[in-house]
């Protein structure tokens, strides 16, 4: 019982760092209409700038962290502006495919520089430390991380519910032509998306490199590809559906790590490619996912 | 979101103009001859390193060709194309391999190995279709993801499959009394030019090459290539006019996986040991790329783009001294040949979708189409 309440909260927490992932990830696709595979780039920029900065001496990590979010959304939105706009008009996939050039010669620096070592260190506040509530041992990291996702995300629904900015996120995302007669700039909410999803993919970096994994690795890309299916799960067009999706992802990921022993016959390690496992079994019953707007077609 | 129609960066030109367009670059005949004397008489000319990478280009043109047509002409995007890669080269190695201590294997003829390993990876798009077939192109896109990481687990999972971590290496290739390897005892001669397993593997992959280029044309020119290029163009459309449009969709992803699966049976006989690591998601993208590079939905762009990913590695490894910042080994500061092929076709990518969304065949069509109009100009008009 102990260990199942443990693998719950653990897989809460993580879910809400994929959620973060996903939200992103979401925001861009539904006011730009790109799926952007670039999204592990910036988390993988972000969490290096926070590792980089936070090893300089006397930098508080409160300020890289900041710094690491500021770099990655200016990353996001210096792509957005030099690569993604000028295409507007043309195919949904040439875009995507395009995001996927970006990510690889991201990545590919960056895995450069993290270099043979094979890992940089975080330099977080809260190190290997666990904390014990009841029977349960926690790592800090796991509550920071369930606590800040949990703050990032209804900040971003109250924000897009009432600020002037998500309402008219909202607009373009429902009719973006209309959105457009009404005043609403679509490239300017758009590139506002992007900063977003920038920003967020750097916080979420931060807490998937942090303790138990050593630091950011060149593996941590494949950590963040997991974002792509809990977005898919709950509808590429739903932001409700990319936290349900993210937490769906991280509880049954957590269960699967968990319970390996009693799950070996899937093979050691399947924890790992268990997003995937769940997408697959979620597209097969619902083609755009949970929560996602079914496709309809006005002849 | 806006109803935007599914058209892809491929030119969208109208369907009369994509013929005219075939016949001009059907061209003249002599350059289809002349290209075949060429790849004919490489074996006589180019050392082995060089014909080593040619194998991997054809392999990798094969595999691409698969991607092209599901990508270029159908519209719908695969990350998964390692996987069925996989399904290829494994199910030919365990197919033709010997059971022993380091995997399993049933030693089946290579032959009837290799034709079953291209079933078995249609019958794994087969398996697929369900799913690729109701998803949207970009949705397919993540979906095909996690069977690259499936795939990955069980390879990881497989060891009378894969051998484990260190690979397991690949049965030599016979074809009737033909043996397709190397035998250093009784060294073969002809024409005065060592013929060797590259020099005899170099004629089996350009004929399968070949063929596999001709269906994709003839596939693509008639009837089925019609409605999947309508199906890309205008999903809605397409199902009025009565193409049933789930079917060529899953019929795409079929005759996709089947051409990345044979693409897997060339490539493990080329590279003659292989290793699950090869097949992951990283591969996918290095397709993906190919298919960009060279054009998409074109067979000669697939070629071309294979070409192109196969040879930028060895050959800034050969001349790393050549060009500025580049460390000559990996492990030292600067920048590797690896990292900086890495480099290389990201940057190609992006630079072609924003600038060049025909890709090399596009440039190149672009260039010919110049030379056509100054050729029929007289040079001073009167």
């Amino acid at each position: 019982m102990t260990l199942l309440l443990q693998l719950l909260v653990s897989g809460l927490s993580l879910g809400a760092v994929y959620a973060l992932l996903a939200l992103g990830f979401v925001i861009v696709f539904k006011s730009s209409g790109v799926v952007n595979f670039a999204h592990p780039a910036f988390l993988m920029i972000g969490a290096y700038t926070i590792a980089r900065v936070g090893s300089a001496a006397q930098v508080p990590f409160l300020l890289a962290l900041l710094a690491g979010v500021g770099v990655a959304g200016v990353v996001a939105l210096l792509v957005q502006r030099l690569l993604v706009y000028p295409m507007a008009g043309r195919s949904l996939i040439a875009v995507s495919i395009m995001t996927i050039g970006v990510d690889v010669i991201t990545q590919t620096e960056i895995i450069r520089r993290i270099g043979l070592d094979g890992y940089v260190p975080m330099r977080d506040p809260w190190g290997d430390r666990v904390v014990r509530i009841g029977g349960l041992v926690l790592p800090q990291t796991r509550i920071a991380a369930l606590l800040v996702g949990a703050v990032l995300i209804l900040a971003f629904f109250v924000w897009l519910r009432y600020s002037r900015w998500g309402v008219a996120m909202r607009a373009v995302a429902d009719d973006p032509q209309t959105a457009a007669l009404m005043g609403v700039r679509r490239s300017t909410v758009s590139a506002m998306a992007w900063v977003l999803a920038g920003m967020l993919a750097a916080v979420a970096g931060l807490f998937i490199t942090v303790f138990p994994s050593p630091g950011l690795q060149p593996v941590t890309a494949a950590v963040a590809l997991r974002a792509f299916p809990a977005a898919i799960i709950g509808g590429l067009d739903s932001t409700g559906g990319a936290i349900v999706g993210g937490l769906v992802i991280g509880v049954t990921e957590s269960l699967a790590q968990g319970y390996a022993t009693d799950l070996s016959f899937l093979g050691a390690g399947f924890h790992s490619v268990m997003p995937y496992a769940v997408m697959v079994a979620v597209l097969l019953v619902r083609p755009s996912g949970l929560f996602g707007a079914k496709e309809l077609h006005r002849v | 979101m806006s109803e935007s129609p599914n058209t892809l960066m491929v030119d969208q030109t109208e369907p009369a103009a994509e013929a005219a367009a075939e016949v001009r670059r059907r061209g003249p005949l002599w350059t289809v001859i002349g290209t075949g004397l060429v790849m004919l008489a490489v074996p006589f000319l180019a050392d082995t390193f060089w014909l080593q990478l040619g194998l991997f280009a054809m392999a990798a043109a094969v595999a691409a060709l698969g991607l092209t047509l599901l990508l270029g002409q159908a519209g719908q995007l695969s990350l998964g194309h390692a996987f069925f890669l996989a399904v290829g080269a494994y199910g030919y190695t365990f197919l033709a391999g010997q059971s022993g201590r380091l995997g399993g294997g049933f030693a089946l003829p290579p032959t009837l190995a290799a034709v079953l390993a291209v079933l078995l990876a249609g019958a794994a798009g087969l398996l697929f279709s369900p799913i690729a077939a109701r998803l949207r192109g970009i949705y397919l896109g993540i979906a095909t993801l996690g069977l690259v990481f499936l795939g990955q687990h069980i390879l990881d999972n497989a060891p009378r499959i894969t051998g484990g971590d260190n690979g397991r290496s690949v049965p030599v290739f016979t074809l009737g009394g033909l043996r397709f390897g190397s035998d250093p005892d009784q060294p073969q001669y002809l024409l005065n030019v060592l013929w060797g397993r590259e020099q005899k593997l170099w004629y089996l992959f350009l004929l399968v090459t070949v063929v596999a280029y001709l269906y994709f044309r003839n596939l693509v020119r008639g009837r089925p290539g019609r409605a999947l290029r309508a199906v890309r163009d205008r999903e809605l459309m397409a199902g009025i006019i009565g193409v049933p449009v789930n079917r060529y969709k899953a019929y795409a992803f079929l005759i996709s996986s089947m051409y990345a699966g044979l693409g897997g049976v060339l490539y493990a006989i080329a590279f003659r040991r292989i290793v699950p690591e090869t097949f992951g998601v990283g591969l996918s993208i290095e397709y993906l790329a190919m298919v960009v590079i060279g054009g998409l939905g074109v067979a000669g762009g697939a070629v071309a783009g294979a070409t192109f990913i196969a040879f930028l590695p060895p050959i800034l490894e050969r001349h790393a001294g050549l060009l500025p910042g580049l460390a000559p080994t990996t492990g030292t500061s600067g920048i590797s040949p690896p990292v900086a092929a890495k480099f290389i076709f990201g940057a190609a990518v992006v630079a072609l979708l924003l600038f060049e969304p025909g890709g090399l065949a596009g440039l190149g069509r672009r260039v010919s189409r110049a030379l056509a109009t100054r050729r029929r100009r007289p040079a001073h008009p009167r």
